[in-house]
């Protein structure tokens, strides 16, 4: 198989609070609505578990575009996690730009436990974004490739 | 190094249809640690339970990954299987090729591909699983219902009734609320005293309750099953215990200038009082704003008249505390202001009266002894006229009223120009509504019979303005339905306000951490599957703190709320959620930009002493986590810098071993 | 030129180690070469008088020290904080790391330091001493016959040239006059890289941060990286590195260390000034704090020592993170 030949397909990691957006993806799967196979779904129990950290380590491991889902502001779980997340990434993914990272490859969306349909055309615009951008060379660890 | 077993699910087809699950479970054979792999045709079958129970015992597994559907479905199924299999439930990990794979993904190949990716993550993650064991917390058996009002009463009384200590706390010198002050209720038009003060008796008598009123919570502490709360009972001037409720004082009283809120400051009251003739303590209460004793020193003839010997003018404001294992919020509502309505006159006419007043004007321990009489010269009024929706609805933008519906305004209004027309049938009755709302038993019935027996004239507009001329109170309004502009010369005005949460619900909340909507009114944890729960757990909703309601609903809510409460106090013991934060001490600086964003105010800190080079010891800041509180949100984990503070269940090399394994390719 | 001598400092540390108020006191002594001062701790008149310099060199801020001096020295210590370090102080006392009543606060004034990177950028390098007079620093350089005359002006430390205040925030006593706080133009250098296409960025920060030998330097003098352990020295944190292994560890740590540091951060820039690169590492710091005022409102770390910093506190209406990423420019 020549690697050449293939499509490009970008890698795209979401990170989804277990109680809605996570919810949202089971609801997408429920009814059906398909988005790229590209999209690798990790749950966390509130968006405000995740980690800075966790964001950039995928981008280094050869992630294209990392998204981070949580409950609409207001309905969070645990009432005020998706506020800190709001402004960690506000400033996190402000930073990424300000280091030159394309900021088409950072993304954070509110999606609910009945949003399935959000959820799919979310995926399914982020993933077309980032497959436009091409590979992640900016944030890659090079070593990290096989 | 674990010992991994892998089960992939086919469910059906479902999975099976468009992913090869014996390629998955053939790829993931592979993975380091994998010690076993197999497929099954329905893993949360009994005998796909039995596969994996088999497997374990078999190959000695320490950690098993599932790859099915969603783990909101099967977690907790699977975790059983684990567990009776001998295995920890919290070295299962699912991996969701169903929900997020093979119904997304049409594509058998890289349907295929992902779920072998989604099986490598969760068997990453498994690898760092370790057994958790969830903690036990003991349930104090006594509830605390804050407020005294019918959904208080209620709430109180169903505890009890299971043989449970409560406690009712109210900030009014009685029990009885808003309903209390009701004449007759809708849809049946039952005396609301007579089917209320039964039951404010029933809580009085009741062996399992206590009353404590003029009093309000002051602190709380805790966490479900084990709240501190101190209660601070306000200096009543007069010994509970020892006031028979003769009421020879509020006769003697000299101050007779006091306006008397129970009949919402339409007459007056002395400065000793007892608010009404049914109240629940009847005890005497001295209003220390107008009592000359206690503001001058002079007088004392209370005292002297007072055979009981119950008057205490150096009383002072206690302190209790008391443990609870929960607490059931009851805070109640009350009218808006109408300061801000002024085009209906509210202000410039004693003639122009809000709902509530007009139920004191009917009722016959009203000021008016029940008499519909003119608040402004005593006369009898002959054409009155009831405004709808005065603060409800607004529009978001408008800076006054509230956006949502007070819902039980159509109904009274309703029962109102019903009785006034019944009792004074020479009286004619216009109501101004948006719409008329009547969903509910008998409700739609109970209107129509307004309308079509009564003879109401219900009128589809807005009241423009009201102006005071003369004796009469002009009201411009329209009529939408004719198109017509209509002026009406009335002599009593009736304003339907709108209702808001009492303003003792925002401090209060903020003491129980339980949220609340831009309204102030409580957060349910779910709007629709647990209404009467607030998230916070332990502490529960009744009646109107959590959103408009008449009295069948507050009483369904109370009861609700008080068979949750028993479910809860039944408990000898809760177990907790194990995947909770903890903080490692040796890493934490003790910083607090943790317990700065915990929203269960789960973290303390405490100077713990550590041993150091050459014998030394230093003290040094360090958090610690009460893992009866924390809900395992993990923000803390975010907040920390040094990683001192991580989740179980979800901790930071966890997550990180699921990036890696999916970037690993 | 400095306003205060460092004979004062000496008299009035003295004092206070005689009449017993202090058992110790942290300043400055000479390091190795003629610009570089060292912080140090003084426990008698004649260490005082044989070692304690305050000169145009003193840029170290002193306030992290305490944290572990507090811990080793009995009693009182004495500190000498210029207005920025002050800031730093109270950012330390809102994290509990050190305790007010550990601290005796003498506010130095302070006119602006100068900075090694900025001389060697006017004389290059081979600098083997350098004569502080009146009029400005004399560099003799291992290259040049006569001394090179830099004014105190372009001495400076960049930090120093935009200074943001000189108003001490914290003291028990002042020596000189009350200052304040400046209408400084810190962000400019900021704005002029977000102006950039993302490419021109992408090189200048890869530029800047290529160089990185991770010597750990900015973190081990930044007053607000005080973890008991530095993730990055946490075997167990599986995130821990020391050399530099590639492109990209560089960018982890340093994007990181800003982010642990954000809304902590006072922008006292000991960062850059300890950087043997001379890399830039403020204007990361910068970044992040010029974001919080754009987004949050004003915020200065370190003002009051009982603040809230902006990223473990919300409002209900708070940007969306699209909306902040949007707002500093627009993509070319």
């Amino acid at each position: 198989m020549s690697e050449l030949n293939q499509e490009y397909k970008p890698l795209i990691v979401a990170f989804c609070c277990n109680w809605c957006s996570y919810a949202g993806a089971d609801l997408a799967g429920s009814n059906r609505l398909a988005y790229p196979a590209d999209v690798k779904i990790i749950r966390v129990p509130c968006s405000c578990r995740v980690n800075p950290m966790f964001i950039l380590r995928a981008f280094q491991r050869g992630a294209d575009g990392v998204i981070l889902c949580g409950c609409h502001p207001g309905d969070c779980h645990y009432t005020t996690g998706n506020y800190y997340t709001r402004r960690r990434m506000s400033m996190l993914f402000s930073m990424l730009d300000y280091l030159g990272i394309e900021r088409e490859r950072t993304r954070v969306e509110w999606v609910s436990a009945a949003e399935g349909a959000k959820f799919a055309s979310t995926m399914n615009d982020f993933a077309k974004k980032v497959a436009s951008l091409g590979p992640n060379k900016r944030l890659e660890d090079l070593r990290c490739k096989p | 190094m674990q010992r991994i077993g892998v089960f992939v699910c086919w469910c059906g087809s479902n999975i099976a249809g468009t992913v090869d699950v014996h390629a998955v479970a053939e790829a993931l054979k592979n993975e380091s640690g994998v010690v076993f792999s197999t497929d099954y045709q329905y893993m949360c079958s009994q005998a796909g339970q039995d596969i994996i129970k088999n497997a374990i015992a078999e190959h000695k597994l320490t950690g098993i990954v599932v790859c099915s559907c969603s783990p909101r479905m099967h977690e907790a199924t699977f975790r059983k299987t684990a567990a009776a299999a001998g295995l920890n439930p919290y070295m299962v990990e699912i991996a969701n090729i169903r929900e997020q794979c093979s119904w997304v993904h049409k594509d058998m190949l890289s349907g295929t591909e992902k779920a072998v990716i989604l099986g490598r993550a969760a068997i990453a993650k498994v690898h760092l699983n370790a057994p958790l064991i969830p903690g036990q917390s003991p349930v104090a058996k006594r509830a605390l219902v804050i407020g005294g009002g019918i959904a208080g009463i209620q709430t109180a009384l169903d505890i009890a009734d299971a043989g449970f200590p409560v406690d009712i706390v109210e900030t009014k010198p009685t029990i009885g609320g808003k309903m209390a002050q009701l004449d007759k209720t809708f849809p049946t038009l039952d005396c609301a005293a007579c089917i209320l003060t039964p039951k404010m008796v029933d809580a009085a008598q009741n062996e399992l309750i206590k009353i404590y009123s003029y009093s309000e919570v002051s602190q709380v502490s805790g966490y479900v099953g084990n709240f501190d709360v101190t209660i601070k009972r306000r200096a009543r001037f007069v010994k509970e215990d020892l006031c028979t409720g003769c009421g020879l004082c509020t006769e003697k009283c000299p101050q007779k200038k006091v306006p008397n809120e129970f009949n919402l400051g339409m007459d007056t009251r002395r400065a000793i009082y007892i608010p009404f003739a049914q109240a629940v303590p009847k005890v005497a209460t001295i209003d220390p704003d107008y009592c000359t004793m206690l503001k001058t020193g002079k007088c004392g003839i209370c005292s002297k008249v007072c055979t009981a010997g119950a008057i205490d003018y150096t009383a002072k404001d206690e302190f209790i505390t008391e443990k609870y294992g929960a607490i059931v919020v009851a805070t109640g509502y009350n009218p808006i202001s109408m300061e801000k309505f002024d085009e209906f006159a509210y202000s410039q006419s004693k003639d122009v009266i809000t709902s509530l007043e007009f139920e004191r004007l009917t009722n016959a321990a009203g000021p008016t002894a029940g008499k519909l009489l003119r608040p402004s010269d005593g006369e009898h009024p002959h054409k009155i006229v009831f405004v709808q929706c005065v603060g409800s609805r607004c529009d978001s933008c408008a800076e006054k009223g509230k956006e949502y519906c007070s819902k039980i305004c159509c109904m009274y209004t309703a029962k109102h120009a019903m009785l006034t027309r019944d009792k004074y049938p020479d009286t004619e009755v216009y109501v101004f509504y948006i719409d008329v709302r009547t969903p509910g038993k008998a409700f739609d019935e109970f209107y129509r019979r307004a309308v079509e027996e009564y003879g109401v004239h219900y009128v589809k507009g807005m009241v423009g303005k009201v102006v005071p001329q003369g004796k009469k109170l002009m009201v411009q309004a329209s009529d939408l339905i004719d198109g017509k502009q209509l002026h009406i010369d009335a002599d009593l005005v009736v304003l339907a306000a709108a209702i808001e949460p009492d303003k003792s619900a925002r401090p209060l909340a903020t003491m129980l951490t339980a949220s609340m909507d831009t309204n102030d009114f409580f957060t349910e944890a779910h709007p629709k599957l647990r209404p009467v729960e607030s998230p916070t757990a332990g502490v529960f909703l009744s009646g109107a703190c959590q959103g408009p309601k008449d009295i069948p609903e507050t009483v369904s809510q109370a009861s609700a709320a008080a068979a949750k409460v028993i479910g809860l106090l039944c408990k000898d013991h809760l177990t907790g959620n194990p995947c909770v934060a903890s903080a490692n001490e040796m890493l934490c600086s003790g910083c607090s930009q943790c317990a700065n964003v915990c929203p269960y105010g789960a973290i303390t800190y405490s100077e713990k002493e550590f041993r150091m080079p050459n014998r030394t010891t230093l003290m040094r800041r360090v958090a610690s986590v009460n893992p009866a509180v924390c809900q395992g949100c993990g923000a803390c984990t975010v907040a920390c810098p040094s990683g001192a503070m991580d989740l179980n269940g979800f901790k930071n090399n966890q997550i990180m071993a699921e990036v890696d394994a999916i970037c690993r390719n | 030129m400095q306003t205060v001598n460092t004979q004062t400092l000496i008299e009035r540390a003295s004092a206070l180690l005689q009449d017993g108020t202090v058992s110790a006191v942290l300043g400055w002594k000479r390091g190795e070469f003629d610009y570089d001062m060292t912080p140090a701790v003084f426990t008698t008149a004649e260490e005082l008088a044989a070692g304690f310099v305050y000169n145009d060199f003193c840029g170290a801020n002193l306030s992290k020290y305490l944290l572990k001096k507090t811990r080793e020295i009995q009693g009182k210590i004495l500190v000498f904080l210029k207005p920025c370090d002050t800031y730093s102080f109270n950012q330390l006392l809102t994290e509990h790391r050190i305790h007010r009543e550990n601290a005796y606060v003498i506010g130095v004034p302070c006119s602006g330091m100068a900075d090694i990177h900025s001389i060697r950028k006017i004389t290059g390098e081979g600098i083997a001493r350098v004569e502080l007079t009146e009029g400005g620093l004399l560099v003799h350089t291992l290259y040049d016959d006569a001394p090179v005359a830099v004014s105190y002006e372009d001495a400076m430390a960049d930090r120093c040239k935009t200074c943001k205040s000189k108003k001490h925030v914290a003291y028990d006593e002042l020596l000189g006059e009350e200052g304040d706080v400046l209408d400084s133009h810190r962000f400019d250098e900021v704005a002029k890289l977000e102006a950039m296409t993302p490419d021109e960025r992408f090189a200048f920060w890869q530029g800047e941060l290529s160089r990185c030998i991770r010597c750990n330097a900015c973190r081990d003098v930044c007053p607000a990286c005080t973890c008991e352990k530095c993730v990055f020295d946490n075997p167990d944190s599986g995130v821990e590195n020391k050399a530099p292994g590639g492109d990209f560890e560089e960018k982890m740590f340093h994007i990181i260390r800003a982010f642990h540091v954000a809304g902590r951060c006072t922008d006292c820039g000991e960062c850059s000034r300890v950087c043997p690169q001379d890399i830039p590492l403020h204007l990361l710091n910068r970044k992040f704090i010029s974001d919080i005022n754009k987004t949050y409102g004003e915020y200065q770390a370190g003002e009051t020592a009982d603040q809230r910093p902006p990223l473990v506190n919300f409002t209900q209406n708070d940007p969306e993170p699209s909306d902040v990423v949007k707002g500093g420019h627009d993509h070319a």
